[in-house]
């Protein structure tokens, strides 16, 4: 059987190393953008000069002929799904007994005039990050539109070459539809820390052509002008889809798949970024355009596609950033808004880099989630206690076993809990001794 | 505009250039390096001290500036921009000539002492050597050799790239007490203690101590030469007890560290060449080879060179034992059956141990190599060996060879020398006796590891990068499987450096880790 996987990111390649090791099927990946797969999540550090391109590769180049994954750099321009045929923009044909789809996403943009322009891009691919690197020559000032994860990588990523940034964020404060009220307020501190502009509640209104076809400055909502030689559009993305747009195959904002990832049509399984789920599990979203769902997706629809039925199971949500130099860490229900039914218990270092958040339910004390600024805690730990919907105050008791910070660091745990006695009158104790023992007990279901 | 809008910033904040500051600190500690140019040229400089004291305190005192303004004028946070692009920390031309004046220091010191001005036959010392002069009569009453030089350069390197170190990693307590300890350890017991105890006893000839006090066998490789045996049993009660620890170190000590800790208790705690490589190498830690086929290189030579450093030492031991019973209890038939008594009780220990760990069970066939070959080479030592040759080399001229080829050339020459070329572990991955055989203890019995957090690695590639043992950090990471490697010195910058939180180093047997692999933890 020839599996053909289009898309060389997290969520095909993860894809083909699983079929690889389930089966002995032939597996060919066609991918335009790289040769190889690298970690679309490093981009950022390659302009940063952390690492080289070679870097950010996971896998060496040799990987992949040991493994017998063919690997094939060509640009799909059309599908049929009759044949079961890609053709290539080169002209090839390639015939599939079964595809699967992994094409990720795009840069939104929203028909802001001047988005055309030179010196005006997103950042996603490889090449827009060798567009970037050509126009930060001698660069003056650059506007970051969009104040989401990859805006504030490139803010980072022009403090760090020392250009000076301005970062139009609609909102009323950093990320403040992801981040609770306190969180956003310290990552946009933070921001302000580094020398970027932040320009809160500000909107792009047009980009300004300096005759040639060039950005040279941006207007905003508030009518200012800003004098620019590159504008970054970071507005978020979306899937992308746009050859697949009016073919056999359903899509609404992303390629509609059933929990075991299949479309409509059979053969055809699409995964990663692209994707979006008829029916999310309770709790998620349709499209998560997220490194671990990609990962995720790759190895059920592996699974799938080797005839071993899995359906698509997540689990607890969680995610991570990171906001200059400040680590951020999401395990289960956090939201920007704090519902009626949730109560939230919110410390903050007095320095203001670091906050530890627990959310529960207000009436049954179940916990519900943990928001981390600064701080590293242990995925499995935290998930347990939200999967076994432990209570906030054993939680809170045992709340040294979650610590993933390095050794010796200064721990703060002592002090949430202080801080939850303060406010409910409470005489908690947290239980010391954090050791690896301890936590492999706990996970082991050996405590409480 | 709202408040929080009116950015303080339009300047450029920024600036591209070296600040005012920055310059100032370099400048003084371009100042002492001209001193010490200017001293080795053999020009005449002002004694008593006063040259040799302003030099080092303009060095201390510059880099201390240049790193204090470097790092505290922003954020507490990793500091790697630009690492890539500058020519001496990517492999490229500065790297070079940095490399070849190293490499060129330690060849002139190792082989030329003269060059830098240690006077030949009792001869007064000029030059760089007479520079050092003063201290060393202040210390220990004698003038310097051209190891005293190195061993204040050698210090001051540390003490100074120390606080560099410190500063960069200020938020990250693990690093500020890891660099506290190998910069002490340096300074006491490798330079200060040693050298005062010289004072103490100049009689050169009956020195029962080494030069670094916390090196112990192979790689204090002369520890079982006969003169250092014969001192430490002549030394009275200190030399007797220098002479007991040293055994139990090797054999009792060292091992249950290693078991509690991982070897970081000592290449990245106590060790001066870790010291030297963790502080003055930690600019080159990305240069090291992180592929496969380096893996298998290092395998193969780090292990070669335990060997050879274990067979040198049993022909050395061998070639001053007598026939008969002699001053040291043992008689070459003895010590023979010894040896192979202590390996083939080893190899049984193990062969029972096996069934619990699987570590072990996996390792089984290199380690029953390793015994089988060790107790082979034993025998035939014994059998064809004259009065004065070991297996028909001189049991000497094995030793002579190991000091040149491993001692000097690998550990100082090419150990330092290369940094700017194959990163600051060059020697530590892969020449060390020592790191080896801690590494065999650490991959076959050490609770050190290093544990991953969940799912949340991106598979970036800051661990890997960063990793001075050319550890692939990030294989292990993003299937979610603990990280435990020999070579692993416990360092902790993939844990610092990585931007999701997801290393941690425990000591803990306990399997923490689930596998990231969806499908296996599939609930
Ligand atoms: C700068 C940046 C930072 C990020 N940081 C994080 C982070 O910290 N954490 C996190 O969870 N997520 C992060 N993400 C999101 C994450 O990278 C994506 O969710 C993930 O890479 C998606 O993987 P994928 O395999 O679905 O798609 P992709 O990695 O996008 O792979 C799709 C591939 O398919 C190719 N392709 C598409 N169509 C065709 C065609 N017609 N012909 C040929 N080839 C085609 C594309 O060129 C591309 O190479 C980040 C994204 C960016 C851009
Ligand atoms: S694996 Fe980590 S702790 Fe071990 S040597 Fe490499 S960087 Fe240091
Ligand atoms: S462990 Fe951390 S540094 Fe290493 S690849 Fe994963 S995310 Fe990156």
């Amino acid at each position: 059987m020839h599996i053909v996987i289009l898309g060389n990111g997290v969520a095909g390649i993860t894809a083909a190393r699983f079929i690889r090791k389930q089966s002995s099927h032939r597996i060919t990946v066609i991918s335009a953008e790289t040769e190889h797969f690298f970690s679309r999540t490093a981009l950022m550090y390659v302009y940063m000069g952390h690492m080289r391109y070679e870097d950010i590769k996971p896998y060496e180049d040799w990987f992949w002929k040991k493994n017998r994954i063919d690997l094939q750099r060509a640009y799909v321009e059309r599908i049929d799904f009759e044949t079961k045929a890609l053709f290539t923009k080169e002209g090839h044909n390639i015939r599939y007994d079964k595809l699967l789809l992994a094409t990720g996403s795009a840069t939104n943009k929203f028909g802001w005039p001047g988005q055309q322009l030179a010196g005006v891009r997103g950042l996603y691919s490889y090449p827009d990050l060798e567009y970037m690197e050509q126009h930060s020559q001698g660069l003056q000032r650059a506007v970051i539109v969009g104040g989401g994860l990859i805006g504030i990588e490139m803010a980072e990523m022009f403090c760090s070459r020392r250009i000076p940034v301005t970062f139009l964020v609609r909102e009323q404060s950093y990320w403040d539809m992801v981040l609770p009220p306190e969180e956003s307020a310290m990552a946009s501190r933070h921001i302000r820390e580094h020398g970027v502009d932040l320009r809160l509640a500000t909107e792009l209104k047009e980009i300004v052509d300096d005759g040639t076809g060039r950005a040279c400055a941006v207007t905003t909502s508030h009518g200012e002008r800003i004098e620019c030689g590159y504008v970054g559009l970071t507005a978020g993305v979306h899937p992308n889809i746009g050859f697949l747009k009016n073919t056999a195959l359903e899509t609404d904002r992303g390629i509609l798949v059933d929990s075991f990832l299949q479309t409509n049509i059979p053969d055809v399984y699409a995964a990663g970024d692209c994707v979006q789920l008829r029916e999310p599990p309770p709790g998620r979203r349709a499209v998560e355009a997220v490194w671990y769902v990609a990962r995720m997706m790759g190895e059920t629809v592996a699974c799938n596609i080797c005839g071993r039925q899995l359906a698509y199971d997540p689990g607890i949500w969680f995610n991570s950033a990171k906001f200059f130099d400040i680590e951020y860490q999401v395990y289960g229900d956090v939201r920007a808004q704090l519902p009626e039914h949730q109560a939230s218990l919110y410390w903050e270092h007095p320095e203001g880099r670091k906050s530890i958040r627990l959310v529960y339910d207000k009436s049954k004390g179940h916990i519900l989630g943990f928001n981390l600024m600064g701080v590293r805690y242990r995925q499995e730990v935290c998930e347990k206690w939200i999967r076994e919907q432990a209570h906030i105050e054993a939680v809170l008791q045992n709340l040294d076993l979650a610590n993933f910070d390095p050794e010796f660091n200064e721990t703060c745990e002592a002090e949430v809990v202080a801080l939850y006695n303060r406010q409910t009158g409470q005489g908690l104790q947290l239980m010391q001794g954090r050791s690896p023992e301890a936590v492999g007990r706990f996970l082991k279901g050996l405590v409480f | 505009m709202k408040l929080s809008n009116i950015s303080f910033s339009l300047a450029n904040p920024h600036p591209r250039q070296l600040d005012g500051i920055q310059k100032l600190g370099l400048g003084l500690a371009a100042l002492s390096l001209l001193l010490l140019i200017v001293a080795l040229l053999g020009i005449s400089l002002p004694s008593g001290g006063l040259t040799l004291a302003v030099a080092m305190g303009l060095l201390l005192a510059g880099m201390l500036i240049y790193a204090r303004r470097t790092y505290l004028k922003g954020p507490a946070g990793i500091k790697n921009n630009g690492v890539w692009f500058s020519t001496l920390t990517n492999g490229g031309l500065w790297g070079w000539v940095f490399g070849i004046f190293i490499t060129g220091f330690y060849v002139l010191l190792y082989f030329f002492p003269a060059t830098l001005g240690l006077g030949a036959d009792g001869a007064p010392n000029t030059g760089l050597v007479a520079l050092f002069g003063p201290l060393s009569r202040l210390l220990k009453g004698q003038p310097a050799s051209q190891w005293f030089m190195y061993g204040v350069l050698y210090t001051v390197a540390i003490l100074v790239m120390g606080a560099k170190f410190a500063y960069k990693y200020r938020h990250n307590r693990y690093q500020l007490i890891r660099t506290g300890s190998v910069v002490f350890f340096q300074t006491a017991f490798a330079f200060l203690i040693p050298e005062l105890m010289e004072g103490l006893n100049s009689n050169l000839a009956a020195r029962w101590f080494d030069k670094d006090m916390k090196n112990m066998w192979p790689l204090d490789y002369d520890f079982f030469d006969k003169w250092h045996i014969d001192n430490m049993l002549n030394g009275g009660s200190i030399g007797l007890f220098m002479f007991v620890l040293g055994l139990l170190m090797i054999f009792v000590i060292s091992p249950f560290l290693t078991y509690r800790y991982g070897k970081r208790w000592y290449c990245s705690w106590v060790c001066g060449c870790g010291g030297l490589a963790e502080t003055a190498g930690d600019p080159f830690r990305q240069l090291s080879d992180k592929s496969l086929a380096a893996w298998r290189l290092e395998r193969w030579i780090i292990h070669s060179v335990l060997l050879l450093s274990v067979v040198m030492t049993i022909a050395v031991v061998y070639s001053y034992l007598g026939v008969g019973p002699g001053k040291y209890y043992l008689t070459r038939r003895s010590f023979t059956w010894i040896i192979v008594g202590l390996m083939v009780g080893a190899g049984l220990v193990l062969v029972v141990l096996q069934r619990r760990y699987q570590r072990l069970r996996r390792n089984m066939v290199y380690i029953m190599s390793g015994l089988g070959a060790l107790i082979a080479v034993v025998i035939l030592i014994n059998h064809f060996s004259g009065e004065r040759d070991i297996l028909f080399v001189k049991a000497a001229s094995l030793r002579s060879f190991y000091g040149f080829y491993i001692g000097a050339i690998f550990s100082g020459v090419i150990g330092v020398g290369f940094y700017p070329l194959f990163g600051s572990r060059v020697w530590c991955r892969f020449g060390c006796p020592m790191a080896a055989l801690l590494g065999i203890q650490q991959r076959l019995f050490s609770r050190f590891r290093i544990t991953t957090n969940g799912g949340q690695c991106i598979s970036c590639g800051n661990c890997s990068t960063y990793c001075e043992m050319g550890i692939d950090v990030r294989w292990y990471a993003q299937r979610g499987q603990d990280v435990i490697r020999a070579s692993c010195v416990g360092c902790g910058i993939c844990s610092a450096v990585c931007p999701r939180g997801v290393l941690r180093l425990e000591n803990s047997s306990v399997e923490i880790a689930e596998p990231t692999s969806f499908i296996d933890f599939q609930r």
